[in-house]
């Protein structure tokens, strides 16, 4: 029983002051349990999300007192190519890391689904990637880019006679190649929850097919998919999410000059972390991470938007 | 709704099961597919095991494998020091969140009382919040309280979370009231209700929120560079990385470190891999 059904119509009339006293002790339980995290949500969520829009209207070096200066921020953000750099550089991250992270998972779960043989083993050989720490898989990878001989693929590519690619110092490699980084290590997660999606499918709805005769492939473009929309959404919103946050790949496969070669690898997010920690304009990186913020709110919106009518 | 699904399903006969040769093809391309997957991690380990003089030697298996590597990087202690704070910080919020996550979740879902909705949409709503818009404003909070470079700076960000709060309330709500209100009536008092009696009904849940926030906190990069400065605070990740610049183009040295930043989370994934499987089944379906 609940707090609201212990009094259906006049509490105090019924059973007078030992009900009450039950009522105020149980909210004072209630209470009790919510005190601190209501203080942590409002200290350290409410307030800090006010805090940034309030940062992002100043120009403020960390040492000296924050100056109001309006929209300036914004004003020189969007005047500011480097800016547009970054922000198609987050998009390219996000438009073509999505669709082929998303294509590869589902085909892959697709398939795996159906196996029975070694079925865990091999499961395990694809998610693997995606529990190892992104930092020192980001230096393996960097490694395999290096010219040969040290680099694998350059020895490789050196081998069967084809050129040699500088993958991480290139303007037009450096970008694909790190994506590649960060696709293989989300996949791991795409596929298993792909799984359970298909899993979640009433087995049921393919025999039925079968028995009317629709082939494998029809049964995929007209059972499969359409009920596997929920799933799907939720990962495209969930790795576009973390493509448009990329940074700790980027960061570690480019120490030598954060975001290169020239910015063509370069994320928001690095660029927030550089504004903010390296040349200390606080109001700016704060009016930049108001920017990620408001792409994030339209992504999870969009997404909100596609699913209305299952709700 | 599906968690029962997953299970009913273990059984199911296979569409495929009698197309024996595409059979053979389809396991072949996925355990290749699987073998491509891991070879990165294969790569790390097996040039770990070779001296500066054999790296340019890309066989897998190393002609004289030497642990030469392991000892010299784990010889100035610095890589405990960081195994070490990483487990501190990665246990330490992985309780607070198993604790107040549930608690909060359970008193959402199973107490009726004004405010309730209000409370739960604010929580939510953090959710749309990311991390790097609020790294800043902790940043100047750290500063001012003396938090910077201490371990309560690494974790104070992530001791509560809105994902595992949503996590727990929906798994409470499955919870009959008829249980609690039996302790009720036995004279338990609501803490002991919650902690006793709901809390072991939930313990798939609780597992899944204690394996996804161990292993972002173990990985966790961005917050953990902003805070710690000095190298006796770094947690992993942000010790690996400052390691490997520091080693420049020893390769063998860089992939010892990131094989040892690696086997802790191997050896956690090959003991709880059925758990950690279901865990992010869970979360993800119902996230």
């Amino acid at each position: 029983m609940t707090i609201q059904e212990a009094g259906p119509a006049r509490p105090e009339a019924r059973a007078g002051g030992a009900r009450l006293s039950m009522r105020t002790r149980r909210a004072l339980w209630v209470w009790g349990f919510l005190a601190l995290p209501i203080l942590f949500y409002s200290v350290i969520r409410f307030y800090p999300t006010l805090d940034a829009f309030r940062l992002s209207f100043t120009d403020w070096d960390l040492m000296s007192t924050p100056e109001f200066i309006g929209v300036e921020n914004y004003a020189r953000m969007f005047g500011d190519p480097h800016f547009w750099q970054v922000f198609r550089n987050t998009f390219a991250y996000l438009i073509i890391g999505t669709p082929i992270s998303l294509v590869l998972a589902f085909t892959i779960a697709f398939f795996l689904d159906r196996v029975r043989f070694a079925h865990t083993f091999i499961r395990a050989l694809y998610f693997l990637p995606f529990i190892t720490t992104a930092s020192a898989m980001a230096w393996v990878w960097r490694w395999f880019y290096q010219p040969a001989p040290t680099g694998a693929i350059n020895s490789f590519l050196g081998q069967i006679g084809l050129a040699q690619i500088d993958f991480l110092k290139s303007t037009t490699w450096a970008l694909p190649s790190i994506m590649v980084t960060a696709i293989w290590a989300g996949l791991g997660f795409q596929i298993i929850i792909f799984m359970a999606g298909l899993r979640a499918i009433p087995q049921t709805y393919y025999e039925a097919a079968r028995i009317d005769g629709v082939g494998e492939w029809g049964i995929l473009r007209k059972i499969t998919l359409p009920l596997l929309k929920p799933t799907t959404v939720f990962l495209v919103v969930f790795a576009s999410i973390g493509f448009l946050r990329i940074f700790d790949q980027v960061y570690n496969m480019t120490t030598n000059d954060p975001g290169g070669p020239l910015g063509s690898t370069k994320p928001l997010v690095l660029l927030i972390y550089q504004t903010a920690f390296s040349s200390y304009d606080m109001g700016y990186a704060a009016a930049q991470t108001v920017v990620l913020f408001t792409i994030l709110l339209i992504v999870s919106l969009l997404q909100l938007w596609i699913m209305r009518d299952r709700a | 709704m599906t968690a029962a699904t997953a299970t009913a399903r273990e059984a199911r006969p296979l569409p495929m099961a009698r197309l024996r040769p595409g059979r053979i093809v389809t396991w072949t391309v996925l355990f290749i597919g699987g073998v491509l997957m891991v070879t990165p991690l294969l790569f790390m380990f097996s040039t770990s095991l070779k001296d500066a003089g054999q790296i340019y030697d890309l066989r897998l298996i190393p002609k004289e494998p030497t642990l030469a590597n392991y000892f010299e990087v784990l010889g100035d202690g610095r890589f405990l020091r960081w195994f070490l704070n990483s487990s501190l910080v990665a246990i330490a919020v992985t309780l607070s969140n198993v604790f107040f996550d549930s608690l909060v979740g359970y008193t959402l879902a199973k107490f009726r009382f004004r405010g309730r909705q209000f409370i739960f949409l604010a929580i939510l709503s953090t959710l749309m919040i990311p991390t790097e818009m609020l790294v800043i404003p902790w940043y100047l909070m750290s500063a001012n309280f003396g938090w910077l470079d201490t371990y309560w700076g690494i974790m104070f960000p992530g001791m509560m979370t809105a994902f595992g709060t949503f996590l727990m309330k929906q798994f409470f709500e499955t919870v009959p009231d008829d249980f609690l209100e039996a302790a009720r009536i036995d004279g338990l008092n609501e803490f002991a209700i919650w902690w006793r009696v709901a809390m072991p009904l939930v313990t798939p849940a609780l597992s899944a929120l204690a394996i996804f926030t161990f292993l972002g906190n173990w990985t966790a990069f961005f917050w953990p560079l902003i805070v710690t400065t000095s190298s006796e605070l770094y947690t992993l990740p942000i010790g690996l990385t400052s390691f490997a610049v520091e080693q420049a183009i020893r390769w063998e040295m860089i992939m010892t470190g990131a094989a040892l930043a690696t086997i802790p989370t191997l050896i956690v994934f090959l003991l709880l891999q059925r758990y950690i499987v279901r865990g992010v089944m869970l979360a993800g379906l119902k996230g």
